[in-house]
């Protein structure tokens, strides 16, 4: 990342400059609060308030007009664990999750394998596999939903010229997530493919030079050389691809709106349905701590793993 | 990026031979970009057929006759166009401000030095791992009570907080050499002046890369719009197109149109900032 900087940062200029600032000691000391201030406010506002506010109402029978609260103490807690839709969404929440991540792994490296190269073509297959990355949920899923149509939509056209029998696929219960899941992976594989295509990218082709010189053959380079060098990256894709599956939300909602007989509703909307629809902000806010608490011990326990497996920069 | 030019020069002294690997990874490469063209290029295809052409059985590839009858009606019919203004006052009021914001703090954070900042970093950091989804709920309410539902800023505020923009920010200007500001402050400049003149040209790259991609989150962003916004002239195109499905009643051309027209112009901007954007996924992905 040496962008026009010549020299690194060089500790004995630091001190004189901060002395050179100005005289007054009030200013020296606080002056630097004013740069964070902006932003430190709109955080507070929009999103430390929240987490605060919604602990609090999490404790409280409140509706979303809000003017009568009467204190539920853990009730909002206790329902939640006998709730069979809290643990059906989360369910769903994670088999999303587990279908969803090897395939944006493994498609997204293939992908910068195969794009890796410069001029015109090098160009449009990175146009082509990252595309639809830049569309709207909305977009991708009036596309889709088309897309799966029975009758004459252009998945079934395929099934039925190929001599299969057509699928309902956003109207069959085992078929809706897996339909919900090759639209995600069209969608949103593009990202992780630009991680990898940047690693790779960053491999310096001296690398390749020696194992050639060696005589190392493709394969012998992919999978000695290519494939572990990568492996940091993998850990940081597949990290960065949990915590996004869990958060699935617009895709289904759009799509089967949780459906065929909330076969495919996931957490987050269940957390919408409680808050906007019954008007349960409370219980709503419980179980939004909940799949937070999910998000944190995955982010972190992945975290651990990979920054204990070498320098995570 | 040193190591990026490496490869290049490398590449270019040795001409490259069509070996049969190389011949059937470009030809896979190919293959694996038609079939993640096809759905785009359906969908546009779909638009461009008369109605009683979209359900015919077996399917049809390209239209007999192309007409622009389906965008016409999507257009006429009205809050296409109002969306779009919304989306764009959105998505340019988000980027600009969660640039001025973040850039300023990012300096604070990696510059000067405060009681109490080790600590703010550290809380805001904490931040990068709270999922907006888990907002929404508490988020509406403090909204009703601001009355900022159906408004501008009320999509907009919650969306400018971005802690990861802050740590992205941060750490690149922990990267650049303080000699340049000591020089700027030789000759008199004030530090809010450095942040300006000498912070922002200098991270010229990264700031575009990240402008891309905030641009592109804001004008895509669903799931708050859609809580925060009930009245039709307010919606973004996101929201707004989710109740076309249910309006325009099985109209495929229409629908297509629709979803076309609200594709294309972050098609677009994505086409002309290309470079920026992969590179930017590199800096901001990789180093962050």
């Amino acid at each position: 990342m040496a962008v026009e900087t010549p020299s690194r940062v060089t500790p004995g200029t630091s001190p004189t400059a901060a002395k050179a600032g100005t005289g007054q000691p009030w200013k020296e000391r606080w002056g630097g609060l004013f740069f964070v201030a902006p932003f430190l406010l709109l955080f507070v506002l929009f999103m430390l308030w929240p987490i605060v506010s919604g602990l609090w109402n999490s404790f409280f029978n409140t509706s979303l007009a809000g003017v009568k609260q009467e204190f539920l103490g853990l009730q909002n807690w206790q329902d939640l664990f006998g709730d069979p839709a809290v643990w059906s969404s989360l369910k769903n929440t994670l088999v999303f999750t587990a279908m969803s991540t090897p395939p944006l792994v493994i498609i997204a490296l293939i992908m910068a394998l195969l794009a890796n190269r410069k001029g015109l073509l090098g160009w449009l297959l990175r146009f082509s596999y990252f595309a639809p990355f830049v569309l709207p949920a909305t977009v991708v899923t009036l596309i889709w939903v088309w897309i799966y149509q029975p009758g004459f939509g252009l998945v079934n056209g395929l099934l039925t010229a190929g001599g299969f029998a057509e699928i309902d696929w956003l109207n069959t219960e085992n078929r809706a997530m897996l339909a919900v899941v090759i639209t995600t992976v069209w969608w949103t594989v593009g990202f992780n493919f630009l991680l990898y295509l940047a690693a790779l990218q960053g491999i310096p082709a001296q690398v390749y030079e020696a194992a050639q010189i060696d005589g190392a053959n493709g394969r012998q380079q992919l999978f000695r050389i290519t494939l572990p060098l990568l492996s940091r990256t993998t850990g940081l894709i597949v990290v960065l691809q949990l915590v996004a599956s869990l958060k699935i939300f617009d895709q289904i909602y759009l799509m089967t709106n949780g459906g065929p007989n909330y076969a495919t509703r996931p957490i987050i909307q269940y957390i919408y349905e409680s808050g906007f629809t019954s008007y349960r902000i409370g219980y709503a806010s419980a179980i939004s701590y909940l799949f937070f608490a999910i998000i944190v011990i995955v982010a972190v326990a992945q975290f651990k793993l990979f920054s204990g497996r070498g320098e995570a920069e | 990026m040193t190591t990026a030019t490496l490869p290049a020069a490398t590449k270019s002294s040795r001409p490259v031979r069509w070996t049969f690997p190389k011949a059937a990874s470009a030809v896979g490469a190919v293959i694996l970009a038609v079939v993640w063209l096809v759905p785009l290029l359906w969908a546009l295809d779909t638009s461009l057929k008369p109605e009683p052409e979209t359900t015919r059985a077996p399917i049809t590839w390209l239209p007999e006759a192309p007409t622009a009858d389906a965008y016409r009606s999507v257009i006429d019919q009205g809050d296409l166009i109002r969306w779009f203004f919304n989306s764009t006052i959105v998505s340019v009021l988000v980027t600009t401000l969660t640039l001025v914001v973040s850039v300023l703090a990012a300096y604070g954070f990696s510059r000067t030095k405060f009681p109490g900042r080790k600590v703010l970093f550290g809380l805001i950091i904490a931040g990068i791992l709270v999922p907006p989804q888990v907002l929404i709920v508490p988020l509406f309410q403090e909204m009703t009570g601001l009355g900022l539902v159906d408004t501008y800023w009320g999509m907009v505020l919650p969306q400018v907080v971005a802690p990861v923009m802050v740590f992205v920010l941060k750490k690149f200007f922990d990267g650049i050499s303080r000699d340049y500001e000591d020089a700027a402050r030789v000759d008199g400049a004030s530090r809010r002046r450095i942040v300006w003149s000498v912070m922002v040209p200098m991270s010229r790259p990264i700031l575009v890369a990240v402008s891309i991609f905030t641009f592109i989150g804001a004008w895509n962003n669903f799931l708050w719009p859609f809580i925060v916004t009930t009245d039709p002239s307010m919606m973004t195109i996101p929201v707004g197109l989710a109740n076309v499905q249910g309006s325009y009643g099985l109209r495929y051309a229409q629908i297509m149109a629709s979803a076309v027209l609200g594709g294309l112009p972050l098609l677009i901007v994505y086409a002309l900032f290309q470079r920026h954007v992969v590179r930017g996924v590199g800096d901001a992905g990789i180093k962050g």
